[in-house]
């Protein structure tokens, strides 16, 4: 229980931080970052096995993860700030000149946390497919994550990494997929069919999970299960469902606030409804 | 002029084969990737030799460059292997932001490059992969000429920390270079000292920059050629300095007028050494099935249209 105290307490400082990083840049994605905020705290604060203080791009005995789904940067930035893996400060450098927290991640900016520059969609998976696959080569028994979008999920690369995954049975490679039903243009039901996403990646030969991606319970469960899923040399799609904007009530459920920075009064109303529980950057 | 012997005709593809087996023999972190073609780009001893270090992708390109990605960050040393056009235009933004990007270490074999590709026809024989290659920056871009080239550039290539795409092609071909000569990433290569012209050329072009020469020093006319194994980083200086003695230049290329070596050639002399120059190269034309010797006389690709470059440089003097 003490646990889940802790994981929610960092994550209203993490959707703090989006509201207020995005807010001063004046452009950026608050929604699904928002929205995956509880996955992200989750991941990095309690399942990955990582050290900061060590860390390096090989993720040499350490577990790795690229963030597929690039525009969601700014939760990304975020929950690394409060892992220590740079200080906070930093934070408020998002978007503008000579920042090492670029609109989309990037290892040229030499950002501490980020294994692999992403913001053109669906190549996440592949990348994690080949680290997952360097480990296991190498005899370790760390994993890679990586967390997809479902509109992302229309790219066709995506279904590309997942053969090639299952056929190079690794187990220990762990997909997450930010299930929020919206995606720039609208909801994904009025743009393609993505949906069942459930059977497609169990026809894929997946082991799959549905978790709720706002429950601590629920998130920690799953991210449990997959763990032990590296026993049967599958990997795992854990496919959240969450809600985007989740938790600032004018933003949640829609996709309006995919790619819309909030005003100042808008950034004044979302920090209202979010508890500052470690401190403002 | 230097005369060069074709000890054997054989195509730089095999030569790619036997640089990844030697490469895989002296590095373990050497791994080799395909999408469904291991016997077109001769990985076929290399998956034998080491059968755990052979990882087929299936026909997805896309996902082998990510996974390749991937591999390199753990410490992997892995070349990814198709034909020209699928591992260039089919997969540019993969290319881009894994490889190019994310300074990867990861090596982009490309076999089955330009018209010489014969049969197939265009959908499959690349013009404009050196183009796009060289729009990355960080990219290397090497070109090697014969055979033998082919797989000492291989084994540079491997040892080379960051990107490199490797280009090489599918038909028989003249080799005449040394075997053991170590290739040399980002050296231009003078094949024969000349006093009259300079003829650059990449690839198969090399030996065909070669014939030309041979029969223009009947004709009194002494020709430098010079093989620009390595399109990215470019050896300016050999280039500027060869361009300074002889004062005009002929560039030949199995590769589209746009973003090829002649333009590339061109933009260094333009600053550093302006003379005549001429260019055999695709003529923004696609190209069509046939034979390589037809293909390459057709699209004016051969010993005889270099010669006639050659003559029309000179007279522009």
């Amino acid at each position: 229980m003490a646990n889940i105290e802790k994981l929610t307490e960092i994550a209203s400082q993490v959707r703090r931080d989006i509201v207020r990083m995005v807010g001063a840049a004046g452009s950026g994605h608050p929604g699904g970052s928002v929205g995956s905020a509880d996955i992200m705290t989750a991941l990095f604060f309690e399942v990955m096995k990582q050290d900061p203080r060590t860390w390096t791009r090989s993720a040499k005995g350490q577990d790795a993860f690229i963030l597929s789904a690039g525009h969601l940067a700014p939760v990304y930035y975020s929950v690394l700030a409060r892992a220590g893996y740079f200080p906070k400060e930093e934070l408020g450098t998002l978007r503008k000149f000579g920042s090492r927290m670029q609109g989309h991640p990037s290892t040229e900016a030499g950002l501490p946390g980020i294994f692999q520059p992403s913001g053109s969609l669906g190549q996440g998976l592949s990348a994690a497919a080949g680290i997952a696959l360097g480990k296991k080569l190498d005899g370790t028994s760390e994993r890679a994550y990586v967390l997809c979008g479902d509109g992302e999920s229309e790219e066709g690369q995506i279904w590309e990494a997942a053969m090639f995954a299952v056929h190079h049975k690794l187990g220990n490679l762990v997909a997450m997929t930010d299930w929020n039903g919206q995606q720039i243009d609208g909801p994904t039901t009025t743009i393609t069919a993505i949906e069942a996403l459930d059977a497609k990646w169990t026809a894929f030969g997946w082991n799959v999970i549905i978790a709720d991606g706002h429950d601590f319970t629920s998130i920690l469960s799953a991210f449990d299960q997959a763990k032990t899923n590296i026993a049967t040399e599958r990997p795992t799609m854990i496919l959240f469902k969450t809600e985007m904007g989740h938790g600032i009530d004018f933003m949640a459920g829609t996709h309006k606030w995919h790619g819309k920075a909030p005003k100042p009064e808008e950034v004044e109303a979302a920090l209202a409804q979010l508890k500052e529980t470690l401190g403002d950057y | 002029m230097k005369k060069y012997i074709d000890t054997g005709k054989i195509d730089t593809r095999s030569g790619f084969g036997a640089g990844l087996l030697e490469a895989g023999k002296q590095d373990s972190r050497v791994l080799a990737l395909t999408a469904d073609l291991k016997g077109s780009l001769k990985m076929d001893a290399f998956a034998k030799e080491f059968p755990e270090r052979f990882i087929q992708c299936g026909i997805a390109e896309a996902n082998m460059v990510g996974v390749a990605a991937g591999l390199a960050l753990t410490g992997k040393i892995p070349f990814c292997g198709s034909f020209a056009e699928f591992v260039s235009g089919r997969v540019y933004d993969q290319i881009r932001q894994e490889v190019g990007y994310g300074h990867t270490n990861v090596k982009l074999a490309s076999s089955h490059a330009g018209v010489t590709l014969g049969e197939d026809g265009a959908t499959h024989q690349t013009m404009e992969d050196v183009a796009l290659m060289r729009a990355i920056p960080g990219m290397v871009v090497i070109n090697p000429c014969d055979y033998n080239q082919t797989k000492n550039a291989t084994i540079a290539a491997a040892k080379y920390e960051g990107p490199v795409y490797l280009r090489f092609g599918r038909p028989s071909w003249p080799n005449f270079t040394g075997a053991d000569e170590p290739f040399e990433i980002g050296k231009a290569y003078v094949m024969n000292e000349g006093t009259d012209v300079t003829v650059v050329a990449s690839g198969h072009m090399v030996w065909e920059s070669l014939q030309a020469a041979e029969a223009l020093e009947a004709e009194g006319i002494s020709a430098e050629v010079i093989n620009l194994a390595t399109i990215k980083p470019l050896d300016e200086a050999t280039l500027t300095a060869s361009a300074a003695k002889t004062r005009c230049v002929v560039v030949a290329e199995e590769h589209n007028s746009a973003g090829g070596i002649g333009e590339l050639v061109a933009g260094v002399l333009a600053a550093s050494c302006p003379v005549p120059m001429e260019f055999i190269n695709g003529r923004d034309r696609w190209g069509q099935s046939g034979t390589p010797k037809e293909l390459l006389a057709a699209y004016g690709l051969d010993a005889a249209h270099i010669a006639e470059a050659v003559r029309k440089a000179v007279g522009r003097k």
